[in-house]
C-alpha cells in the first residue's frame, strides 16, 4: 500500500538517569515510519519530546542521553550502531537538519559563503571551482535577494529570516532525501514565519524530499504536512492525516489542545486546558494524560492505554487511549457565550499625546564626536486614548516599538517629546523618581517571561510582600492573609508561598507575575507579551485569568501581543504598530476586517491558523527594517499597494472610514475599499 | 540547594558544603583548609616548643625524633614555627578579606545600579589604580607607614577592594538588566531598596567566590611581602620570612624551606580548591578570572 | 571602535599619572627629606627643595613630570648624578627579555596544553595538565622559584641558581643563568591561559553550532579546526593581554629571588631608599605597559572578530 518507509524509528525509548540512579525516560517506544517524498509532523507542547525525537532521527543524542530500546533504521541501518564516518556520510547528504535557532546554529567565524562550500565538498560531487556558482545557486533557491552579496556575509550581519534560509540553503547543498525540520520558524515574525513555510513547501513538492517538522505549532504543521502525529509526555498519543486531526482529532489531549489555540476569526476566548503534563521522566504507570483529562476513570490512572488501530469512525486515526471513542464529547469550540463588551463608560484611563522615544542616548563621547546630531526616533508620534476599563491591544512585529511604549508609560524610560496623562488629566512626569506613589501604584506592569521577572532569590511570599509592604504597608498576619486571597485570586493554593520561582511551572510563575501586579490595586495593567513564553494550553487559561480579572475589577489593560489572535480574543480595541508609528487604531472588529492599513493586511494574511483550508496570503515582503525611513510612509519599502513617489514623502494622513476607526494611509479608504479588493489577493514575493 | 541557601542560612550553609564536599578536588581542599585553621587556633597550646627559643647547639640540625623538621639557623625548632608561621598571615587575611568584599561589593553594586557618566569616570580611575602593579602600591605603604597588623589590614582591604568593585559591578550590571530589576523600579522602591532586596541576593554568590579567590591572593601578597622583608617582623614565625631566612642554607639544610614550602602551598592550594567547588557549586563563572 | 578604544587608553594612562603623582604627593615627606634624613631642617631642606624645584606649587610639578615623561625625561637620580632615563632604559631592557622569553614559551604551550585538555576533557591528560596548572597557579612565585633552584642548582646542579651578571651586559651574557626564571615565569603563565584556553573551547564544543557542524556531517577534526577553535580562541586574547600584565608584577619577586638586575629589582630598591622620582618613574613605565598590552589585545580582538569588524564598518 505504501511505499517501504525510508526512514523508521521501531519502539525507541530515550532516557537519563535521575539523581537517585533510576532511568527516567524522555521517549517511550515511539513507532514512526516516513515514506520517501512524505511529509510528516511532529507537534507537541515543550516538554514532551519532540525535539529529542527529531535529533535522535539523526542518531545524535544530547549530552546525558541514552537509548533504551528500540531503534531508528534509515533506511535500512540502524542510526545509533554505525561508525562515525558512516553517519558524516548520512548526516547532511542524505538526511538533513534544519535547525531551530539558526541564528546559534551558524558558525559566527565563517562566512555564509564558506560555510555552504564546506557542505558542498562534503556532499556534493561538484567540483571546486563550481563551488561560488552553486553557493549562488543555492542561495537563490532559498529566495535571498542578491545572493553574491549575502555570500560574503557573516552570521550575525543577517536578519533572523535570511539566516533561516541560509539554513535551508545548507540543508540543501547534499540534495538530501529527507529535511528534519526543528521549529523552524519559532521566533520569527508572522509575515517571515510566512514566507520561509512557502518556500518549503515549494522546495518539498519540487524535489520530492521527505520533511519531518516538528512543531508546537498546529498551524505550521498544517500547512507542510500530510500527517501529524502528537506528542505528549514522551510518547505518540495520537496519529493520523493532517486534515482529520485538525478537524475532528479522536484524543482527548489533541481535542483540548485544539480548543485552547485562539483563532483569529472568533473573538471568544479559547477553553483552557487545565493542569500540566508530567515532568520529562515522571510519567506513571497509567495514561499520562489521565490527571488532566476530562474522559478518565479509574482505570485509565491504572492501565497504560496502547496506540489503538485505526479507527474508521475518525478517518483512521490512532489515539493512545482507552476512550477513543467518547473523544467527540470534549467540545473543540468554546461553550461559553460570548461575554458582553465590558462597558467602563467614556472616562480616560490613560492618554498619550505625540509621544516620541528615543531608545538610544548618545553617550559623552559621542556627544564630543557627534556627526549626526539626532537619529530618527524610536517610536514617534503616539497619540491614543485608553477608555476605562477596555483592553486595548498593541500589535506589530518585532522591533515596532511595542515594549517601548509599554516601558515609557511605567516611566522606565523617558520621552523625547510629548505627554502622558493618567485618568483625565493628571499628567504623569517621565521618570519615575517624580512619579507619586499613588500614581506608580495605579500603573502596573506584568512582563513577557516570568523566569526573568521574578526574582529567583525570592520566594512567592516575598515577591508578593514587595507591593503590599510598599503601597500598603502592610505586615504581620494582615500580610499573610492578604498574600493568600491575592494566590487565591490567581487559582493557586495558599502552600504556594514558601516556594521560589524554580519550583513553579511557568503557567504558574506568570499567574504569580499577575497577582503581583494586582497586588497593588493598580487601574491600569500593562501586559507585554504575557503569554508569548508559555504553552498554548496555558497560555488560554492566563487568557481566562487575565480576562475574569479585568471584569471583576474594572481594570484597564494595554495589552501588547505579536499574536493576532490572542488580541483578538481579549481586547476590545487595536493599535497596530510598524517601526514606533502608529498604522490603524480601531474597534478590534473593525480593525480585523476591511477596510485596513496595507500593513494590518500582511499581518493578518500572513498569520497561520490550525486549520488546513486557511492558506496565508504574502502581501508584503518579509524585509526587516532596522529604522524606519527619514520620510513618508513607514511601511513605504514593503506595501503591495504603493501608490507612487507620495508614499515616499508624505506622511499619510489619518482617515476615519467608520466612527472610531483610523487609518493612516494615502490610499483613499471607502467603508468597503473597491480599490483594494482585488489587490489583496496578488501577493509579492 | 542554592534555592534552600537563601532562606535558612544555616541550612544553606549544610547544603553548600555537602556540595563542595562531594567532588574530590572540593573535598581535599575543604580538608586542607580545615586542618590550617584547626593548627593555627590550637598549635599555641600544643607546639612542642617555644618559637623564640634560640640554641647555639642546635643550628642547622636534621630532622631528628627530638625535633621533626630540623632546626633553623638561630637553632630554633623549624616544626614550632611552621606550626606557628601561618597565624599572622591568617589573622591579617582574615580580617582584611570580609572588609574588601563588604566595601568594594557596596561600591561595585552602586555604580552598576546607578551607571551613566559618573560610573564611566569611576570605572576609568579604577582601571588606572589597577594598572599599577600590586606589590609597587603595597610597598609604597609599608615602608612610608611601617609593617604589622595595624597597617596590613587597611592596605590589604583597600588594596583588594578595588578589583572586587569590577566583579561586582559586572555581576551587578547582568542583574539590573532582567524584568524583575525593572519590576521593582516600575513600583517604585528606593533605591537602597533595590540594592538590599533584589540585587544583593542575588550578586551574593560572585561575592562570595570572589571573596575566597581575593583571600587566596592576600595570603599570597602577603608572604610575599613577607619573603621580601617587608612583613612580619621577627622573631614571629611566619612562613614567607622562615623560607627567606633558609633560603641561604638550603644546600646543606632544605628541610629550612621545605616545611613552609609546603605548609604556605598547602593552605593556598586548600583555599583554591574550596573556592573553585564553591564557585560551581554556586554555579558561578571562574574561568576567566585574571590574577591581579 | 578602534579610536575610541585609543582615545581610553590616552584617558586611562592620564588618570595612571594623576594617581601616581596624587600617591606621592599624600605620602608625607618628599625626595629631599628622604635623601638628607636627620638633617631635613631648616635652611638645608629649603635649598634642596629649591634645587629640585620642589617648592613650587603641586599642579606646577606634575605638568612639568608629566610634559618631561612625554619627552622621555624623568628627571635626575637624586643620589646618582646619572639621568633616570638612562637607569631605567638598561633595566627595561633586561626585564622585556625575561617577560619576552616566558611569554614565547608560555603562550604557544598554553594554548596547545589548553585545546588538548579541552578536547581529551576529563581523561587522563586533562586530570594530569589541570592539576599542574591549578598547582602552578596558586603556589605563590617565591615558593616555587625556591623549589626550582633547590632541584635544579643545589641538587642537580644545572643551572646556575642565581644571576650574576651586572645589569648593564650584553643580553647574551644572560645565559644560562636566565634559564629559572624563564621557567618560573613561564609555568604561572601557562597554567593561567591553560584554564582559559580550555574552558573557551569546551563552552564552543557545546555551541549550537558546533552541534549543527556535526549533524551536518563534518569530520570532527574540521569540526574542531574550522568551527570551534577559531570562536574559541578568540575570547583568549584578553586573557593573554592580563596573564602578561600580571607578569610585570610578578618579576618584582621573581627578580628579587634570582638577584636578576631588571626593573623589579629596581623598584624594591627605589622604594626601599625612597627615591620617589625613580618610583614614579617605574610605576608610569609599567602602567604604559599594562595599558599598551591591554590596548593591544582589544584591537587585536576587534580586527579579528568579525562581529565587532562590521560593528565598526557599520557605524563610521
Amino acid at each position: 500500500m505504501r511505499a517501504p518507509p525510508l526512514l523508521n524509528i521501531r519502539g525507541l525509548s530515550i532516557g537519563f538517569t535521575g539523581q537517585s540512579g533510576e532511568t527516567l525516560p524522555i521517549l517511550r517506544r515511539v513507532d514512526l515510519a516516513v515514506a520517501p517524498g512524505e511529509s510528516v509532523g511532529i507537534v507537541g507542547e515543550s516538554g514532551s519530546g519532540k525535539s529529542t525525537l527529531a535529533l535522535a532521527a539523526m542518531g545524535y543524542l544530547k549530552h546525558g542521553l541514552r537509548v533504551i530500546a528500540g531503534d531508528v533504521l534509515f533506511p535500512e541501518r540502524d542510526m545509533f550502531a554505525l561508525s562515525p564516518t558512516e553517519l558524516q556520510v548520512i548526516r547532511g547528504r542524505r538526511l538533513a537538519l534544519i535547525p531551530q535557532n539558526s541564528g546559534q546554529s551558524l558558525t559566527p567565524s565563517m562566512r555564509i559563503g564558506a560555510q555552504l562550500s564546506e557542505a558542498l565538498a562534503l556532499h556534493s560531487g561538484a567540483a571546486k571551482r563550481d563551488y561560488p556558482a552553486r553557493v549562488t545557486d543555492l542561495l537563490n533557491k532559498v529566495r535571498l535577494p542578491d545572493p553574491v552579496a549575502i555570500a560574503r556575509r557573516y552570521p550575525h550581519e543577517l536578519s533572523g529570516g535570511q539566516q533561516q534560509r541560509v539554513a535551508i540553503a545548507m540543508a540543501l547543498a547534499g540534495e538530501p532525501e529527507a529535511l528534519l525540520l526543528d521549529e523552524p520558524t519559532t521566533g520569527l515574525d508572522v509575515t517571515t514565519q510566512a514566507h520561509i513555510l512557502e518556500l518549503l513547501r515549494d522546495l518539498a513538492a519540487q524535489y520530492g524530499t521527505s520533511m519531518i517538522y516538528v512543531s508546537h505549532d498546529l498551524g505550521a504543521i498544517a500547512r507542510v504536512c500530510a500527517r501529524v502525529v502528537v506528542m505528549y509526555a514522551g510518547e505518540i498519543v495520537l496519529a493520523g492525516a493532517t486534515r482529520r486531526v485538525l478537524s475532528n482529532p479522536s484524543h482527548p489531549y489533541a481535542r483540548g489542545l485544539l480548543a485552547s489555540i485562539p483563532r483569529l476569526a472568533s473573538s471568544q476566548l479559547p477553553a483552557a486546558l487545565d493542569g500540566i503534563p508530567p515532568m520529562p521522566g515522571g510519567a506513571g504507570a497509567g495514561c499520562a494524560f489521565a490527571t488532566r483529562c476530562a474522559l478518565a476513570e479509574e482505570r485509565c490512572a491504572r492501565q497504560h492505554p496502547d496506540l489503538n488501530d485505526p479507527d474508521p469512525a475518525f478517518d483512521n486515526q490512532q489515539a493512545r487511549c482507552h476512550f477513543a471513542e467518547r473523544a467527540v464529547e470534549i467540545p473543540l469550540h468554546t461553550q461559553t457565550p460570548p461575554q458582553p463588551a465590558v462597558n467602563g463608560g467614556t472616562a480616560a484611563a490613560l492618554t498619550l499625546d505625540e509621544v516620541s522615544i528615543r531608545y538610544a542616548r548618545p553617550t559623552l563621547l559621542q556627544q564630543l564626536l557627534a556627526r549626526r546630531a539626532t537619529a530618527t526616533p524610536t517610536v514617534s508620534d503616539i497619540s491614543l486614548a485608553v477608555v476605562k476599563g477596555e483592553t486595548l491591544g498593541l500589535v506589530g512585529e518585532s522591533g515596532s516599538g511595542k515594549s517601548t511604549i509599554l516601558k515609557t508609560i511605567a516611566g522606565l524610560l523617558p520621552t523625547d517629546h510629548g505627554a502622558i496623562y493618567l485618568g483625565e488629566d493628571e499628567a504623569l512626569a517621565g521618570e519615575i523618581e517624580r512619579r507619586t506613589h499613588a500614581q506608580l501604584r495605579r500603573i502596573q506592569l506584568v512582563f513577557q517571561n516570568p523566569d526573568e521577572s521574578l526574582n529567583p532569590r525570592h520566594t512567592v511570599a516575598e515577591i508578593l510582600a514587595q507591593p503590599l509592604q510598599l503601597y500598603f504597608q502592610l505586615s504581620g498576619p494582615e500580610l499573610r492573609q492578604r498574600s493568600r486571597q491575592l494566590l487565591d485570586t490567581v487559582r493557586l493554593s495558599a502552600h504556594y508561598l514558601e516556594r521560589l520561582p524554580s519550583q513553579l511551572s511557568g503557567g504558574e510563575k506568570q499567574r504569580i507575575a499577575i497577582a503581583r501586579a494586582f497586588a497593588a490595586e493598580p487601574d491600569i495593567v500593562l501586559c507585554d507579551e504575557v503569554t508569548s513564553a508559555l504553552d498554548v494550553s496555558v497560555q488560554a487559561a492566563v487568557l481566562n485569568l487575565l480576562d475574569t480579572l479585568r471584569r471583576e475589577r474594572g481594570t484597564t489593560y494595554i495589552f501588547v501581543s505579536h499574536d493576532l489572535a490572542v488580541v483578538r480574543a481579549l481586547a476590545d480595541r487595536v493599535a497596530v504598530l510598524y517601526q514606533g508609528r502608529l498604522c490603524e487604531v480601531g474597534a478590534t472588529s473593525q480593525v480585523y476586517s476591511l477596510p485596513s492599513h496595507p500593513y494590518t493586511e500582511a499581518l493578518l494574511s500572513a498569520a497561520l491558523e490550525p486549520d488546513p483550508d486557511s492558506a496565508p496570503r504574502l502581501t508584503a515582503n518579509d524585509v526587516i527594517e532596522s529604522s524606519p525611513p527619514a520620510a513618508g510612509c513607514p511601511f513605504q519599502r514593503r506595501c503591495a499597494h504603493r501608490i507612487g513617489p507620495v508614499c515616499d514623502r508624505e506622511t499619510p494622513p489619518w482617515r476615519t472610514p467608520q466612527p472610531g476607526h483610523a487609518i493612516r494611509c494615502h490610499l483613499p479608504m471607502a467603508a468597503d475599499a473597491p480599490a483594494r479588493a482585488t489587490g489583496g489577493h496578488g501577493g509579492v514575493n | 540547594m542554592n534555592d534552600a541557601a537563601a532562606h535558612n542560612p544555616l541550612a544553606g550553609l549544610a547544603a553548600v558544603v555537602r556540595d563542595i564536599v562531594r567532588t574530590p578536588s572540593g573535598a581535599a581542599g575543604l580538608t586542607l583548609l580545615v586542618i590550617h585553621l584547626a593548627v593555627a587556633v590550637s598549635a599555641p597550646f600544643w607546639a612542642p616548643y617555644d618559637y623564640r627559643e634560640v640554641s647555639s647547639l642546635l643550628l642547622l640540625k636534621p630532622p631528628s625524633p627530638e625535633h621533626w623538621f630540623g632546626t633553623d639557623h638561630l637553632g630554633r625548632d623549624t616544626f614550632t614555627r611552621t606550626l606557628l608561621g601561618g597565624r599572622e598571615a591568617l589573622i591579617v587575611t582574615g580580617v582584611a578579606t570580609p572588609v574588601a568584599v563588604a566595601w568594594g561589593g557596596f561600591v561595585g553594586i552602586f555604580f552598576g545600579l546607578v551607571g551613566g557618566r559618573l560610573d564611566d569616570v569611576f570605572m576609568r580611575f579604577v582601571d588606572a589604580f589597577l594598572s599599577l602593579p600590586w606589590i609597587l602600591k603595597m610597598l609604597v605603604l609599608i615602608v612610608t607607614f611601617g609593617t604589622g597588623p595595624e597597617v596590613f589590614i587597611p592596605t590589604l582591604a583597600f588594596f583588594y577592594g578595588v578589583p572586587i568593585i569590577r566583579v561586582a559591578r559586572a555581576a551587578t550590571h547582568d542583574v539590573v538588566a532582567r524584568d524583575f530589576v525593572w519590576a521593582a523600579r516600575a513600583r517604585g522602591h528606593s533605591r537602597m531598596t533595590l540594592i538590599r532586596k533584589e540585587l544583593l541576593p542575588n550578586v551574593r554568590d560572585a561575592l562570595l567566590v570572589e571573596g575566597a579567590m581575593r583571600w587566596s591572593w592576600m595570603l599570597l601578597a602577603f608572604s610575599s611581602l613577607s619573603f621580601l622583608g617587608f612583613g612580619v617582623s621577627p622573631p614571629t614565625p611566619d612562613w614567607g620570612l622562615m623560607i627567606a631566612n633558609a633560603r641561604g642554607y638550603m644546600s646543606f639544610a632544605p628541610w629550612g624551606v621545605l616545611a613552609p614550602m609546603v605548609a604556605l602551598s598547602s593552605l593556598i592550594i586548600g583555599i583554591n580548591l574550596t573556592a573553585d567547588a564553591l564557585a560551581k557549586t554556586l554555579g558561578v563563572d571562574r574561568a576567566q578570572k585574571a590574577p591581579i | 571602535m578602534i579610536l575610541r578604544r585609543l582615545l581610553l587608553g590616552v584617558v586611562t594612562i592620564g588618570m595612571v599619572s594623576l594617581i601616581i603623582f596624587g600617591g606621592v604627593e599624600l605620602l608625607p615627606g618628599d625626595a629631599c627629606t628622604a635623601f638628607l634624613e636627620r638633617e631635613a631642617q631648616g635652611k638645608l631642606l629649603e635649598n634642596c627643595r629649591a634645587e629640585l624645584g620642589l617648592n613650587r606649587p603641586a599642579y606646577v610639578r606634575y605638568w612639568s613630570w608629566v610634559s618631561g615623561a612625554v619627552h622621555g625625561d624623568f628627571g635626575i637620580a637624586v643620589n646618582g648624578r646619572e639621568t633616570i632615563a638612562s637607569l631605567v632604559g638598561e633595566r627595561l631592557l633586561n626585564t622585556l627579555l625575561l617577560t619576552g622569553c616566558a611569554m614565547l614559551v608560555g603562550i604557544p604551550l598554553a594554548l596547545l596544553l589548553g585545546v588538548v585538555c579541552a578536547l581529551w576533557r576529563d581523561r587522563s591528560v586533562d586530570l594530569l595538565f589541570s592539576s599542574l596548572a591549578i598547582l602552578a597557579m596558586t603556589i605563590p612565585e617565591f615558593v616555587s622559584a625556591t623549589l626550582l633552584i633547590l632541584v635544579f642548582s643545589v641538587w642537580l646542579g644545572w643551572i646556575p641558581g642565581i644571576v650574576l651578571t651586572p645589569a648593564e651586559a650584553p643580553l647574551r651574557e644572560f645565559f644560562p643563568e636566565i634559564l629559572l626564571p624563564i621557567m618560573v615565569l613561564a609555568m604561572v603563565m601557562t597554567a593561567h591561559i591553560l584554564r582559559t584556553v580550555r574552558s573557551s573551547v569546551i563552552e564552543t564544543l557545546a555551541s549550537d553550532y558546533a552541534q549543527m557542524a556535526a549533524l551536518k556531517g563534518v569530520p570532527y577534526w574540521r569540526i574542531i579546526f574550522r568551527h570551534v577553535l577559531p570562536n574559541a580562541l578568540l575570547p583568549t586574547i584578553n586573557v593573554v593581554a592580563l596573564t602578561i600584565a600580571w607578569l610585570l608584577g610578578g618579576v618584582v619577586v621573581i627578580e628579587t629571588v634570582f638577584n636578576y638586575p631588571g626593573l623589579g629589582r629596581m623598584m624594591i630598591d627605589s622604594i626601599s631608599d625612597r627615591d620617589l622620582a625613580v618610583t614614579q618613574t617605574l610605576a608610569l613605565i609599567i602602567a604604559l605597559i599594562y595599558v599598551g598590552v591591554n590596548l593591544l589585545a582589544d584591537v587585536l580582538t576587534m580586527l579579528a572578530n568579525p562581529r565587532l569588524r562590521t560593528l565598526k564598518a557599520r557605524t563610521p
